[in-house]
Parts: structure tokens; sequence; C-alpha cells
């Protein structure tokens, strides 16, 4: 390491929420004009231990120096006052202020009648040139799509004039020609002798920028390493343990070449597309066929997925399920043809926190069944105990509140409430986001079986080794476009990746 | 223990309870119940029976909070269906006649019941904030009764409506009766039928609901319609109770009272799980409150200070804050006593 | 690449009708933009209508008789900025009249009354706003708690009307300013005013004010960007309380007089006022000139039906609900659109 001293240091920081050790005895150091990438799966406990260094959290135990000196946040504001600048996952400013407003709130510069408008907004013009961004600082923050405003955030942030900055998945909303930017301006932070924390599930973007590499797991600290010593291997390794043996334990599956197997079409879609987040398009999904939609966030899977289903409505092109045109102008509508949609957003679109585990499960029954007709207990008990077990939830208490349980479980018990309709075709959005390499598994698993089956999957990852392990195709979006669509014969991750970057195929391109 | 002391009726209860002690050292024959002429007397039954207008809206109410909404206009629909209800039988041949009683009282409900659709349309429909679109109805509303009364308190002498304020049934005063029904009738409504756990559903994330399916907008009418035949029905109970009409006063300030009786019973205003029986028990503490006041001798215009009181206490003990106190409270005692045993 | 990035962030049209309709459709200036248009509407119907309507002395006497009513509509503009209500200034209102009358009545001095009430008010709004913000009360039971004890506290003091005879209530009460010509204008509408321009300057030019419409847009956000969240949200309550005593205090000069059953239902007209003046009840959007225009909205009404003669007065209450329903249903679609 270098022989300069940290500009951060924690050390033995250890909290819990109960049951949950969230972080234990863990040690950290940040130093100045250095950029440490902090690595771990979800539930590592990233995002805890950076709570815990800006002030959102209080510590348990352990202690936090900063330059030197012992510090005890009790909230952001201070962690701010003491350097500290973060830019966090979700833009977290307030879209009914102007973008002037936003970079300098709190910070506003005044003169005899108050704040200065004029002067807010000069300042603001020159911060934003400088990340090569051309926006009318007096315009409303909510006016402007997500990477805008994320570039914003992190405008703020470089504003404060911190010893340290936090950036939080800063890229996830981000093209590459704005990544570009970004790195070109952490580089000329670094040079200031800016300590920066770049945190980033992707592993390019992470070998691209930082110099040290920090990787925690299940809440401890595996270790401290230099970027230019460790092989993403072994990184992956030490994030996720021995329990990589498990995912290989999954059959990769590949279309089978058996021409004489007419598949039906299941669903048919035909120009479909909504003004704003998706272009028309075409895409037939065959029955007992797993479908996988790759592309970068904002590529539009989601939207797809959602104007499929129901859950958005198209404005254009036709939409029709065994052969039939049908018209899907709510949810509800899709679930009785047997099309269900499981949200990525689970904590805010999917599960219903204050109910239990069986209610959650029957949620989608019922409303099919009408007010009236109630499931009768015996029988929702039987199926509530029936998906416990075939998906392992835990606590394995049915009266169990969902808002208590560990994200995999959510995402299971969510899992449950769809299945639980016997849908014809599930359409999965990152169902296994955040969730624990078991529970991965053991989601896959299942998606795998069902398939065999006779149900139809629209499988939509950001993870593109899930996406190839379980498709027999794969569909790629690109800008809201479809730009390929590829039977998963020995499709590798690299020749997605070269897809979605350029939209070239190494094969050929089956639209 | 803690399980006991951290669930939202404990804190209801003990205050029922105290209200209780405190009545009966002011008055020790509190809870004589009396037979005269067939019919029970005595304080608790007061209680009870003024108690029941109250009890029937917030009955109502819960239901709207626990879809997230509230419905500010029910003292505003009583007041309609009061004054709809005296006025009709003051323009018919045969006020006294039942008929004419029951007439007045399907249409007056009928009244209400629209007036239910109108909120439920401008919520689930419009999607206007609940507050405001029954905030419409609450100000335009006693418009609309002043110009069904013009302007006058219309008396009415019917003994059939008198019934439905002042009657028994059995004994028992007809407004507990009514009340009681409509209570029993909800629970079983809500509980028995897959309505209660939709609407608790709507009320925790309506947007996980509606992707499950759930067709929420015609729950948000359901709730309205039938808040607004609670309110319907106890402003013809106090009407009837008055055999008068003021579209002034009528039900004035019931919608606090009622608000305040699902607060107190646990269901809280942000939506989701909800409880009828806290609701009872919350409209029996408010309505005990009342009466102590009486009893103890205190001068009845301080009611309004002790109501005050008693909400923020309830609040303040029902707030997470406290809870948490509790908790930490707890477990210092546990450890200290820890200590102790091993010293 | 610079320009992709502008290109995004919506391009400008320079067409004649959209430079008039995009101010419209903003959800941030739209709703005031037609309720100043909804008044100047009003006063030229009615100047059509009868004669004498459209006179500068009936536009001031709309502010000297509403008064009480704009600086009541200043606090809760504050309070629901951040997303919270208070249901207490009617019967904060009655309790200040209350105070006066009876300390006046008693010997005190106005130069010790005056702003005793406006302490004690405030404190109110401190203890409302404490238990909202440490105790995670909601706003709506919290404040309507506040308004049970002040009506209560109302009815301890006195249940009958107590007169004000105290001389500078008097003169407060009496004395004309005069304008332009013959136009007079009354103190307590100057003071008003004079309120308007302060609480403007507080919201639009100082930190305080940027955290109130903080607060209203995400307060999670706010707290992570370091904005004093607590202070400000139990301040904006304190606010609240200052200019209920404030506006009862303009209300009793306007009475001369102590009641503890006036101004019941006071509080909805400041919150009818304030939304038909364009600020959204979910906070963040809105300007206290807006909930100016609001209050005179609600008057010309009243004048309106005064001129009207025939209506009764309940047809007011009917027509400020079909408003209402008429700028809601317009804040509404105007917010639908953004999205």
């Amino acid at each position: 390491m270098s022989a300069v001293a940290p500009v951060v240091e924690m050390t033995g920081i250890s909290i819990a929420f109960p049951p949950v050790q969230a972080l234990e005895g863990v040690d950290f150091r940040l130093y100045p004009g250095e950029v440490c990438s902090l690595m771990g799966e979800n539930g590592a406990g990233k995002s805890t231990l950076i709570k815990a260094l800006t002030g959102v959290y209080p510590i348990d135990a352990g202690q936090i120096l900063v330059a030197g000196r012992q510090v005890s946040f009790s909230g952001p504001g201070q962690a701010q006052e003491a350097g500290i600048s973060t830019v966090y996952q979700e833009v977290n400013l307030l879209p009914n202020l102007t973008v002037a407003e936003n970079i300098m709130l709190g910070r506003e510069p005044r003169g005899w009648a108050g704040i200065d408008g004029r002067a807010m907004r000069r300042h603001s013009r020159e911060l934003l040139r400088g990340l090569n961004l051309d926006v009318d600082p007096g315009s409303l923050l909510g006016s402007h799509s997500l990477a805008v405003q994320q570039l914003v955030s992190i405008a703020r942030a470089i504003d404060i004039q911190a010893k340290v900055l936090v950036l939080d998945e800063p890229t996830s909303s981000l093209d590459s020609d704005e990544v570009e930017e970004l790195f070109r301006v952490i580089r000329s932070l670094k040079e200031s002798g800016v300590a920066i924390l770049f945190v980033s599930h992707f592993l390019d973007q992470v070998y691209e920028i930082s110099d040290r590499l920090t990787v925690l797991r299940n809440g401890r600290l595996v270790g401290d390493y230099r970027t230019d010593e460790l092989l993403r291997i072994e990184l992956v390794h030490k994030m996720i343990g021995k329990e990589m043996a498990v995912l290989d334990q999954i059959e990769r599956r590949t279309q089978t070449a058996d021409a004489d197997q007419e598949l039906k079409p299941h669903v048919q879609a035909v120009g479909l597309g909504r003004k704003g987040s998706i272009e028309p398009i075409d895409l037939t999904i065959y029955e007992g066929e797993v479908v996988g939609l790759a592309g970068l966030l904002g590529s539009g899977r989601t939207e797809l997925g959602r104007i499929l289903s129901g859950v958005d409505r198209s404005d254009t092109g036709t939409l029709a399920v065994h052969g039939r045109t049908r018209r899907f102008r709510s949810p509800r509508a899709a679930l009785k043809q047997r099309v269900a949609y499981s949200s990525e957003n689970r904590r805010a679109e999917g599960i219903v926190g204050d109910l239990t585990i069986r209610d959650n499960i029957v949620l989608a029954l019922q409303s099919d069944r009408g007010w009236f007709r109630r499931i009768p207990r015996r029988r929702q008990d039987e199926l509530t105990a029936s998906y416990i077990d075939a998906l392992n939830i835990r606590p394995d208490n049915p009266d169990a509140l969902v808002r208590n349980l560990s994200g995999g479980n959510q995402q299971k018990v969510l899992l449950a409430r769809w299945l639980a309709t016997a849908p014809r075709l599930l359409i999965l959005d990152e169902p296994t986001r955040g969730i624990d390499i078991g529970a991965k598994a053991e989601i896959q698993k299942l998606v795998a079986d069902l398939a065999d089956n006779g149900m139809s999957v629209l499988f939509i990852s950001a993870e593109l080794e899930e996406v190839l392990r379980l498709s027999h195709r794969v569909v790629v979006l690109r800008d809201r476009r479809k730009v390929a669509d590829l039977d998963n014969d020995d499709l590798s991750v690299s020749d997605l990746l070269s897809v979605i970057a350029d939209g070239t195929a190494p094969e050929e391109v089956t639209a | 223990m803690i399980k006991i002391i951290t669930h939202r009726l404990f804190w209801p209860v003990v205050l029922l309870l105290v209200l209780f002690v405190v009545n009966l050292v002011a008055f020790p024959g509190f809870f004589r119940i009396e037979v005269k002429d067939g019919h029970l007397f005595g304080s608790l039954i007061d209680i009870l029976r003024n108690g029941a207008p109250t009890l029937i809206v917030a009955i109502g109410m819960t239901l709207v909070i626990a879809t997230r909404g509230i419905d500010l206009s029910v003292g505003a629909v009583g007041a309609i269906a009061g004054a709809l209800a005296c006025s009709i039988i003051l323009d018919s041949p045969a006020p006294g006649s039942v008929t004419t009683v029951v007439t007045a009282v399907v249409v007056s409900l009928l009244v209400a019941v629209v007036l239910g659709l109108w909120n439920g349309a401008l919520v689930s429909v419009i999607g206007i904030q609940p507050i405001v679109a029954t905030l419409i109805l609450m100000t335009a509303g006693r418009g609309v009764a002043m110009l069904i009364t013009e302007g006058q308190i219309l008396t009415v002498s019917s003994p059939p409506f008198k019934v439905l304020g002042s009657g028994f049934l059995l004994g028992v005063p007809v407004a507990v009766v009514v009340a009681a029904v409509i209570f029993l009738a909800a629970a079983m409504l809500t509980r028995q039928t897959a309505l209660g756990m939709l609407i608790e559903s709507i009320g925790v994330n309506p947007e996980a609901s509606r992707q499950a399916g759930v067709r929420a907008r015609e729950l948000l009418f359901a709730v309205y319609v039938f808040c607004a035949l609670c309110a319907g029905i106890a402003g013809l109970i106090l009407t009837a109770n008055q055999t008068a009409a003021d579209a002034n006063n009528t039900g004035l300030f019931i919608e606090l009272d009622a608000i305040l009786a699902v607060v107190i019973g646990g269901t809280s205003l942000i939506g989701g799980r909800y409880s009828l029986l806290g609701t009872l028990v919350g409209a029996l503490v408010i309505q005990t409150l009342v009466t102590t006041v009486y009893t103890v001798g205190i001068p009845p215009i301080t009611t309004m200070v002790f109501k005050a009181a008693v909400v923020v206490a309830v609040c303040l003990l029902q707030s997470p804050a406290t809870g948490a106190a509790i908790r930490r409270w707890r477990l210092r005692h546990l450890a200290r006593a820890d200590r102790q045993a091993v010293a | 690449m610079a320009v992709t990035l502008a290109a995004r962030a919506g391009s400008r049209s320079r067409d004649v009708l959209d430079v008039v309709r995009r101010p419209l459709i903003s959800p941030k200036y739209g709703p005031v933009l037609i309720t100043a248009l909804l008044l100047v509407s009003m006063f030229v119907i009615g100047g059509i209508r009868y004669t004498g309507f459209a006179s500068p002395q009936v536009v001031i006497n709309l502010l000297v008789d509403n008064a009480y009513l704009i600086v009541l509509a200043v606090g809760m503009t504050f309070v629901i900025l951040t997303g919270g209500i208070d249901l207490s200034v009617g019967a904060v209102v009655a309790l200040s009249t209350m105070i006066a009358a009876a300390m006046l009545a008693g010997g005190w001095p106005p130069v010790v009354v005056i702003p005793l009430i406006l302490v004690i008010t405030s404190f109110l709004g401190l203890l409302v706003g404490l238990m909202i913000q440490v105790f995670g009360v909601q706003p709506f039971i919290a404040t309507l708690a506040a308004m049970f004890l002040a009506r209560g506290l109302c009815y301890l003091i006195s249940n009958r009307s107590i007169s004000i005879e105290d001389p500078f209530f008097v003169a407060m009460a009496q004395t004309p300013v005069p304008l332009v010509g013959t136009l007079t204008i009354s103190p307590s509408a100057i003071l008003a005013m004079v309120v308007v321009l302060i609480a403007f300057f507080v919201l639009h030019r100082t930190r305080f004010g940027r955290t109130v419409y903080a607060l209203g847009g995400s307060e999670s956000s706010a707290l992570l960007m370091g904005l004093p969240v607590a202070r400000t949200k139990v301040l904006v309550y304190v606010v609240s309380g200052f200019c209920s005593g404030l506006a009862g205090l303009l209300f009793s000069f306007y009475t001369l007089s102590g009641y503890s059953l006036t101004a019941i239902g006071t509080e909805l007209d400041a919150i009818a006022a304030v939304v038909i003046g364009g600020t959204l009840l979910t906070g963040g959007f809105g300007f206290v000139w807006g909930s100016v225009l609001g209050v005179l909205v609600l008057g010309t009404i009243q004048t309106i039906i005064t001129f009207e003669g025939t209506l009764s007065s309940w047809w007011t209450k009917i027509f400020i609900g079909g408003l209402l329903l008429v700028f809601i249903i317009l804040q509404r679609l105007l917010t639908a659109r953004r999205q």
C-alpha cells in the first residue's frame, strides 16, 4: 500500500439490523489520490458500509477516523461537513427544484437580498460544462432523463470540494460516452488528491478505473488488493466463495437442433410499442421456450416486459395469444390470459409488505376469483405450504410478514404468487437480482423445470451468464429497439456483449 | 409480556379501563343496569347509545382509511340525509305513518349512496387525493343540506321516526342495535370474504395490488359508498334523536371523532392493516371520556381539551419512538439484572 | 456527445403557441397562472353584470375584509409545501381573539398582550412540530389534537363573547389609511401584505425556504443531501402557529371581540385558498402569491353573491366546493401530463 496516511480509516465496524448482522468487524481505508472499489455480492454489506461512512447509519462498534480525527456522524449533513461527498445509487435529488438549485442546495451563494439566483445559475452552468453537459440550469430537474439527473448529482458531489467522493453505482443509467466523461472527471479529481470510493457491479468499469479493491462477503472483510495484482476470476471467487460450484451444476441450456419438432407459437407481438419507452417490436415466444432478454439498463427490457403483460399499455401494434388477438389494458386482463409479470422492483411493485406470506402468495389467485369467493383457508394453507417447501422460503412460517424477510425470500414469495396462477407465459424481470448464490441457483433451476413442463418464460436479466444458462433463444435490445434474435447455439457472453455494444452478431441473426 | 404491551390495542384498552374506574369512583352506580318497562337503562347503556352514531361513522371510516384514504364529508352527508328525511316527512300527507318514514329513510340512504359514488369517482377514476376530494363534498355538502332545509331547522313530530333515535328494540336502544348490526355486517363481510385482505392490500401497496390483478377501482368505490351509507345512517339517528334537521350542526365534527376512534384503535392513517375491533374500542374510549367529564362534574366545555389529551397520549404511546424507548429500557433493565445475578 | 445529451434533455421549440402554452402546463407555474386568469375573468364578468363591481375600492375591500385569511393562508402554504397540513388554524385564531379580549378587559396593555399571544401560538406550533417530527405522529392527527386543545382552551376562558374596547385595537379597526385619491385601506391589510412579502423572501431567498420546498420534493433525498430536515419540519409548524396568532389578532381588530365559537371551519377556507392558489397538497410546488390569489378568489365569490342579492348564503359553500373541484382536476391534469 502507499506510504501516505489514509484520509478515511474505519476499524472494527459492526452494524446489526436484528436479526441480521450486516457488518462485523470490518476494516476499511481510503487513501488520497486513489480510486478504491468496494466489491461484494448483494447482501455482502457494501451499501451498509457506505451508509456508515456517509452518516446515514450509526455504528454499533468500531471507530471512524477522517483525516486522522475520530468522528461520529449523527446525520448525512455532518458527514458532508467532514468532507465526504456522496452520489447514491438512486438519484437522491429533488425533482421539483431546478438543476441549479439541486446542485447548490445547502450551499447557495447569498447576497444582501438573500440567495442569489443568478450567481447560482452561473456557477452551475460552469460546473455542468466541466462535465460536458449542456443543460439549462434553470430547468426543473424532473423534466430530464435519469441519465442527466445522475450526472447532475455527480456535479453536485464534485462541487462540494470534498476530501472523499463516494460513488455508489454512478454509471447504472449512463451510456458508454457518459461513462468515459465520468472517468475523465474521476481521474482529474484523483490528481488533485481526492480519495474516491467507486462501487459498481460492472467489472470492466471497476478494472478500468480503480487502483485498489476491497472485497466484502457476508458482512465480513475478505481482503484488500491492488487491482493490477488480482485477476478477475480470482476476484469473483473471493466475492462469492465456494458457492460458485453450485452454479456449475445447472446444465447449460442450448437449443436442441431437432428440425422435426414443430414448436407452437404461444405469444406473438407484431409492432408492439409504447411511445417514449419502447419502439415497435416483433417478438414471438413459443410454448415451452425460455426466451432471454438482454441489453443494457435503459435499453427497454423492462418496458417490453411490461407492455407484454398489460402493466403498461402499448400504443402501437398487436398482440396475439394462441392466435387470438388480445388487448391487455391492465395486468388483470393479462392474468386472465395466463400471462404474468414479476416486477424487477419487488419492494415497490411486488410484495405487499404488511401482509403475511400466505396472503402474498394467494393474492393474484384471489383477485381472479373475485371478492366474495374466498379461497378456503385449508386450500390457502396447502398452497402456501407447498410453495414454501418447493422454493425453500425461510422463515417457513406462513404468518410471517413479508416485509421482514430477506430480499431473496421476498423474491421467492413473489415468484410463488405468480406460479400459483398457473401462468402459460411468465415474464421474470431480474428475478435473481440482489439474491445470494444459493437462492439464485434454486430460482434458475425452477425456471428450467417450468419450461420443460410447457411454460413459456421471458427471462430478463442483466447477468448475461444467467441468461445464457437458461435461454433457448436470446433477444437483444439496444436503445429501446430489438437488434438481434439469436438461437442459443453455443453463444458466449462476449458474443452477446458485442451484439449489445455495436449490434453486430458473430452469427446469423434470426429476426 | 412485551407482546401484550406493544399490541396495538393495549393502551386504548388500558385507557378505557382507567376511565371506567374514574367513573366508578365518582358514581358508584356506574356499572348498574336496570330494567324499566322492559327497557335497559344505565350509564353503560347511555355510553353505548350516545356513541352509536360515532361508531357507525367510524366503521365506515376504518375501511376508507385502510385504503390509504380518508372521508371528511361524513358530517355533511349525515346532515343531508337528515335534512332530506325530515323534508320528505314534513311534505307528506301522513307524517306519522310508518310507510312515510320508511320511504324517507330509504330515499335518504339512496342519496347517501350516490354521494359515496361521487367520492369514489373522484378518488378512483379521476385520481384526486382523498383528503381533497372529500373536502369538496364537506364544503359544498353543508350548503346542499341548507338548500334542502331552506335555511330553517325542520322539526318533525313523527313517532315512527323518533324510534330510530330514542326507541328500544328488545330492550336495547335502537341506535345500539343498528350499530351492532353494522359492526357485525362489516366484520363478516370483510373477514369472511376476501374483501378484507384485498382492501388491506391496496392500502399497503396499491401498485403491487394492481399488478396482481386486484380491482382497486371497484374496491375504492365500494368503501366510499359504504362509508357514505354509514354516514347517512348516523345522520338519520342523530336527526331522529333531535326530531329536527339542523343543516349546520347535525354531525358537526363527527368526522374528527370518527377518525380519532379509528386511530386510537390502532389503524394507521397511512393505510393497510385495519382493525374494526380497534375502532370499537376507540369509539368507546371517546364516548366514555365524554361521559366521564359529565359524571365527574367537570364543565362539559372542557371535553375538547380532554379529547386532545387522549389523542396526544395514545399517539405518543403508539409511536415507534416510544416502542423503541421501551425496548431500550427493557434491554438495559435485563442487562442490569444479569449483572446483579452475576455479582 | 455533448450535443446528444442536450438533445435528450428536451429541445426547445420557438413557435408562439408553445411560448404561451408551456407555462400553463408547467407543474410549477401552471396552476397559479390559471388562478390568476380565473380571478381576472371573474372580475370582468362581475364588472359587466353589476354596476360598481369592478371599482378599485371593491378590490381593496377584498384585501381589507380578508386580511386575516391571507395571513392564515401564508402560514398554511409553508406547511403544505412540506407535504403536511395544519387543521388547528381556525381554533388558534379563535383562541387568540379570546386571549386578547380577556386580557384587554382585565386591564393588560396591548404592548404586552400582542407579543404574548404570538409567543403562545408559536409555542403551540412548536409542540405540534415536535409531535410530528420526534414521535412520528401524522400531521393530520397532531394538528387535529391541537385544534381540539385550542378550541377547548377557548371555552375554558369564556363561552360568551367578550368585546374589545382598547383604544389601540379600536384604532387599528377603524382608522382608514388613505391611498390614491379617495381610496382607503386598513392597517390590517397593509400588515397582511407585509407578511406576504416577508414570506416570499423567506421561501425563495433563504436556505430555510429552499429546504421547505426540498421537503415537499422528497424528504429522504433532502436528508441525504445533508439538509436540516428535522429542524425545518418543526419550524414550519412554528411559522403556521405564529401566522395563526397574527391572523387572530387581525381578526380581533376586525370584529373587536373575542368569541370562542368564531372561525369554525376557517382552516378549510385556508386550505381551499392554498389549493386554489396552485399549491399541490402533496407538497413541493406552490407560491405564496398563489395563496393570496386563492384568498382573493374566495373573497370575490363572496362579493359576487352579495352583489347578486337574491342568492342565499349557503350557495357560497356550494360554489367554493365546485371551484375547489375544478382546480383539483386541473392540477391533476397538469401533473399527470408531466408523466
